[in-house]
């Protein structure tokens, strides 16, 4: 299975994690301060700033790029809950 | 003449100048504001009309209930179809309760609504088809002889806060911040009675939480020449309203000055029955004290109150709680404190927990679990300890004290972990 590090800058903690996973679902486990409240894409409580790897992550969906519209999330933000790993990237809480 | 004071205690409109009146409501009998706060003698939903050579503003309203009131003052001084903007300052119910019927009165208005209040609009009227134009700072509106100014001021106390500044008469708008639940028919600040307690009870429920904010807010009011401050709840502020804001900047910095500099503050806080979890607290201070750049303190919650210690966890880096378990609980002195936290900006702090157990042990995770929910991080797994620590045991309270000054001082090593190893649930 194909493999890429989640880098939680926050923690000093990288994680191998298998390729689509979302990163919620490391952020959970790791105690990261990405807290969240929906988990659907919907509350933009999720919200993280993507420092490396930005390309490296799934494209927002409708969804998404609506929460963070609304949200005014800036540049390299993106929803935990919604997306997935794809290659080696580093995060921390927005 | 001291019955003419008592002007909102009359169905019309009370003038603050002479383009400028008062057309809110009050509401003396309310005794609990929004769950969390209480009023001992009521409130008022501040909403305030503008008259310009080119037309009418409306600057918020007031809470569904109380719209009689308000349709009869503002009736006394204009015709709806006079009305060209309307400026919600906050979406919040007690200030927008009136507005689909005043939308049905004046179809003609425009709204003029802070960025953050767009996706807030439609979900609490349930409306789509209101005109609006989001607005933030730097931007203004003309009434021809008047100019109404828009300074975003986000989170105070919602996404959607906004004051709004009337230049040629130096007024501001404020929305809820520099306001009060405190209900007198004499509304102005100079005239009213004793409401100084209303004034800190306020700030200290609604908007010590967002202090940066608050801080950020004052840098773009403190420039402004102002006449008066006109809030959305209690007296209008037009003698010395510079005193209110010298106030709220005196309420949004700590009282005491801090010793520590620009080490790391960290405050341990436990409680212990066989003195099992205190030995534990007494290993972790000792050796996270010993980090260079970390200021440990030690606080023993059988010894103290609720408030000053949230007063010390508001300025504090990381916070770490020593909990026994007690009946596969951690104890109430521990929840207590973590349950008041809400008051204060916790999001962004380290923090963790330990403590001695007798056979499960289920305190240590209960509180990570709240700490990563008031949106704290939690760096270093806490630390559980049977009954009395060996020595073996005391030493890795050690490690786990070095671990917690590590993290605090930004000197933690990257680790790396395969996500099969790490813990569910």
């Amino acid at each position: 299975m194909a493999k890429a590090k989640v880098t939680f800058l926050d923690l000093g903690l990288t994680v191998s994690v298998p390729v689509g996973t979302r990163v919620i679902e490391v952020s959970e486990k790791v105690g990261a301060g990405l807290i969240y409240g929906c988990r659907e894409g919907d509350c933009g409580t999720c919200l993280m700033k993507v420092e490396e790897g930005w390309n490296n992550l799934s494209e927002p969906s409708v969804v998404e790029a609506k929460v963070l519209k609304e949200n005014l999330a800036g540049k390299h933000c993106r929803l935990a809950c919604q997306a997935q790993v794809l290659g080696d990237i580093s995060v921390r809480p927005a | 003449m001291k019955q003419g004071e008592y002007a909102a205690a009359q169905s019309a409109a009370v003038p603050l100048s002479g383009g400028v009146h008062w057309i809110g409501a009050l509401d003396p009998t309310l005794r609990t504001f929004d769950i969390i706060l209480k009023t001992a003698n009521g409130t008022s939903y501040n909403s305030y009309l503008v008259r310009g050579s080119d037309g009418v503003a409306i600057i918020d309203t007031v809470k569904e209930s109380f719209s009689e009131e308000f349709f009869t003052r503002l009736e006394s001084v204009a015709d709806y179809s006079e009305i060209r903007y309307i400026v919600l300052n906050h979406l919040e119910p007690d200030h927008t309760g009136a507005l689909p019927e005043l939308m049905r009165r004046a179809p003609q208005a425009r709204l003029y609504i802070s960025q953050r209040a767009q996706a807030m609009l439609k979900a609490l009227l349930k409306h789509d088809q209101y005109d609006y134009t989001p607005v933030t700072t730097g931007d203004s509106v003309s009434l021809g002889d008047k100019t109404l100014r828009f300074l975003n001021t986000p989170y105070l106390h919602w996404p959607d806060t906004q004051c709004t500044f009337l230049e040629e008469e130096s007024m501001l708008f404020s929305g809820d911040v520099f306001g009060c639940h405190f209900c007198d028919a004499r509304l102005f600040n100079d005239r009213v009675g004793d409401f100084r307690f209303s004034f800190e009870y306020y700030y200290a429920h609604i908007m010590r939480p967002f202090r940066e904010y608050v801080m950020k807010a004052l840098a773009l009011i403190e420039p402004l020449p102002l006449s008066a401050i006109a809030p959305s709840h209690g007296p209008i502020l037009r003698e010395r309203p510079e005193q209110y804001i010298a106030h709220y900047r005196r309420l949004a910095t700590p009282a005491l000055y801090s010793e520590i500099g620009l080490e790391k503050s960290l405050l341990i806080f436990y409680i212990s029955s066989y003195g099992n979890t205190a030995r534990m607290a007494e290993a972790i201070y000792q050796s996270a004290s010993e980090i260079d750049g970390v200021r440990a303190s030690l606080y023993d919650l059988e010894g103290g109150e609720v408030a000053p210690f949230v007063d010390l966890i508001e300025e504090a880096d990381g916070i770490l709680f020593g909990t026994p378990t007690i009946n596969g609980d951690a104890v109430k002195p521990v929840w207590d404190l973590l349950s008041s936290l809400a008051v204060v900006h916790t999001r962004g702090k380290l923090a963790g927990a330990f403590g001695s157990y007798g056979w499960s042990g289920e305190a240590v995770r209960m509180v990570e679990e709240r700490l990563r929910g008031l949106k704290m991080d939690v760096p270093v797994e806490g630390l559980r300890i049977k009954l009395i620590p060996t020595d073996e045991e005391l030493n890795a309270c050690r490690a786990y004290g070095a671990a917690i000054g590590r993290a605090l001082t930004g000197e933690a090593e990257n680790r790396i972990v395969e996500m099969a190893q790490l813990q569910t649930g």
